[in-house]
């Protein structure tokens, strides 16, 4: 349920991103998941990615600033409400998100939802008890 | 309406001007020598004694004084009078490492208000008008010489010092301010807020305003004349030296003529220590002749400007410098307030988040300065959340504001883009056009 995040300062230029996942594609890195966080001056890129050691060196070696976060994943139904679903839930116990997105699963009718949480082992605790899943379990 | 404040003086021939001049530079030699050790010192090492200035032609022996020294001798070192004898201490802006102090004794602050009330006069002040001074009160000399300037030239004060332009707004109206004292810059940032408000010129009452303590451009100045309706003064000084009043121009407005019965200009290559002829910009020195708390002798200023003999059709006689046009250092003016960029390497170093790779980025937006400080982000400072850039800006921005009075923009860039240079590196851009 929790897994690793790898986190990019991408600074807002134009053609910036583009260099940076060009760089991420001429080391055949396979991106499966990613948000961007904007601000006026700056972005946050993240991804997730299949082997994010390797992906961080790699990276960092090109000159990027680089860092791993730990995430968690929750697969929820992907229908009307099955987000509402698992954020009510962790609404119930006070724990608060940092930020989240989410993406549609291969499978259908499913889709996943990535989440920074503080209150990391309580919220895989909750999610678990309640019957959810995360990626590759 | 009185058109000089002390005719006599103001309008004295020039031989005669030599004369006192010469006089008082002698005595004030006397005084440094016998009452700082720094200047015995110095002297001693250059071979001159008191009794071998004799005129002001005799000046160039006199060995400089600089900032440093204030510095080296922070905070009293440099005082020629015991501390019974000191009315005011007034200090540059800076952290403990660039602090200058000054002193002033009861007839140092009256000579400084003479020189203010000066200034005030040439600018069409009488006892009828009612001086706003929206400079800095405290530290800062600005708020309080020209507050002692009104005071002495018979005026009625208005201390509103810096701050809530709304406020000022309302002063400006219903306490029918006719001089207006403050920086250029704040004078077109309150012509923008009279405009937001919708107040015309019509309900409004100044008739002229006395602008320094920053550089500024003629442009600046036809612009604030026209909207503000009123005539536009340049006053010129350095708290080292007294504060604002050193010099300050005439109706004529060319040039800032200069209190030389109390101050000696020189202008020199800032290199070779040359004089210059008139006309051409050096570094601006000034030799205090009349100061009894801090008589600094050929204190290097680093400001950039030229002076000229010629006589000015106001009927003064006193030399005229130019509008200081720059720097021969590295120190910014921002708003009035001085600023080295060590103080803001050092404000960035102690926040523990930043490498010492930074680029001051300083530019006029509607006529205020402004400071962006681009730093680079680093394993060290690198946070996965917005909200952790958000909070380590304004914690660097807090410290900028209580260490250096100044307001700054924190932007955050990839590493590795801002220029690393061989030796001295380059770290202010200034976009302000002078």
């Amino acid at each position: 349920m929790i897994i690793k995040q790898i986190s990019i300062f991408v600074e807002n230029k134009p053609g910036r991103l583009a260099e940076i996942t060009e760089i991420i594609a001429k080391n055949n890195i396979n991106i499966r998941a990613l948000s961007v966080a904007d601000t006026t001056h700056f972005g946050i890129l993240r991804i997730i990615v299949d082997n994010p050691e390797e992906v961080e060196r790699v990276l960092r070696d090109a000159g990027l600033t680089v860092s791993i976060t730990s995430v968690i994943t929750a697969c929820i139904h992907d229908r009307p409400g099955g987000l509402a679903e698992v954020l009510k839930l962790l609404s119930t116990r006070d724990i608060q998100i940092e930020y989240m997105y989410a993406f549609i699963a291969k499978s259908e009718n499913e889709a996943y939802v990535v989440m920074r949480i503080e209150a990391e082992d309580a919220a895989v605790k909750l999610l678990h008890d309640n019957g959810f899943t995360g990626m590759n379990e | 309406m009185r058109k000089y404040f002390n005719e006599d003086i103001e309008t004295a021939p020039r031989n005669q001007l030599f004369s006192l001049q010469s006089y008082r530079l002698s005595k004030t030699v006397y005084h440094a020598y016998n009452n700082v050790e720094v200047y015995r010192r110095r002297m001693d090492e250059a071979g001159v004694k008191p009794e071998d200035i004799k005129t002001v032609n005799d000046l160039r022996r006199l060995p400089f004084t600089y900032k440093q020294d204030l510095r080296d001798n922070y905070p009293y070192g440099m005082f020629a009078v015991p501390p019974s004898q000191l009315t005011r201490i007034h200090a540059s802006s800076g952290t403990t490492g660039k602090q200058t102090v000054v002193g002033y004794t009861a007839h140092d602050i009256d000579v400084w208000a003479t020189c203010a009330a000066r200034a005030l006069v040439a600018a069409g002040a009488d006892e009828n008008d009612f001086v706003h001074v929206s400079y800095g009160y405290g530290l800062f000399t600005g708020g309080l010489g020209l507050h002692d300037g009104a005071a002495k030239m018979g005026a009625t004060v208005i201390p509103a010092s810096t701050g809530n332009t709304q406020r000022q707004i309302t002063m400006l109206q219903d306490f029918k301010s006719t001089i207006l004292c403050c920086t250029p810059s704040y004078a077109l940032y309150l012509a923008d807020a009279l405009k937001q408000n919708g107040i015309g010129l019509d309900k409004i009452h100044l008739k002229a305003g006395l602008f320094g303590a920053e550089p500024w451009t003629p442009a600046m100045r036809s612009e604030i004349e026209s909207r503000l309706g009123i005539k536009a003064h340049d006053i010129y000084g350095l708290s080292e030296i007294s504060g604002p009043g050193v010099a300050f121009d005439c109706e004529c407005q060319n040039g800032l003529h200069v209190n030389e019965d109390h101050f000696i200009i020189e202008i020199i290559d800032p290199i070779t220590c040359e004089p210059m002829p008139d006309g051409v910009d050096g570094e601006v020195v000034f030799t205090c002749i009349t100061k009894e708390a801090l008589p600094l002798i050929r204190y290097r200023t680093h400001d950039i400007a030229s002076i000229t003999h010629e006589k000015c059709a106001c009927g003064r006689t006193f030399v005229r410098m130019s509008k200081p046009c720059g720097r021969s250092d590295d120190m910014l003016i921002i708003r009035g307030v001085n600023v080295f960029p060590s103080q803001i390497e050092s404000v960035l170093l102690q926040s523990g988040y930043v490498e010492p790779q930074y680029l001051i980025i300083v530019d006029r937006v509607n006529n205020l300065d402004t400071m962006e400080i681009q730093v680079e982000v680093s394993d060290k400072n690198f946070t996965d959340q917005v909200r952790g850039f958000e909070e380590m800006a304004a914690k660097i921005q807090a410290s900028m504001q209580s260490v250096l009075g100044i307001a700054a923009k924190i932007t955050f860039v990839e590493p590795n883009t801002i220029a690393r240079s061989e030796g001295k590196a380059k770290h202010v851009i200034d976009k302000r056009k002078m």
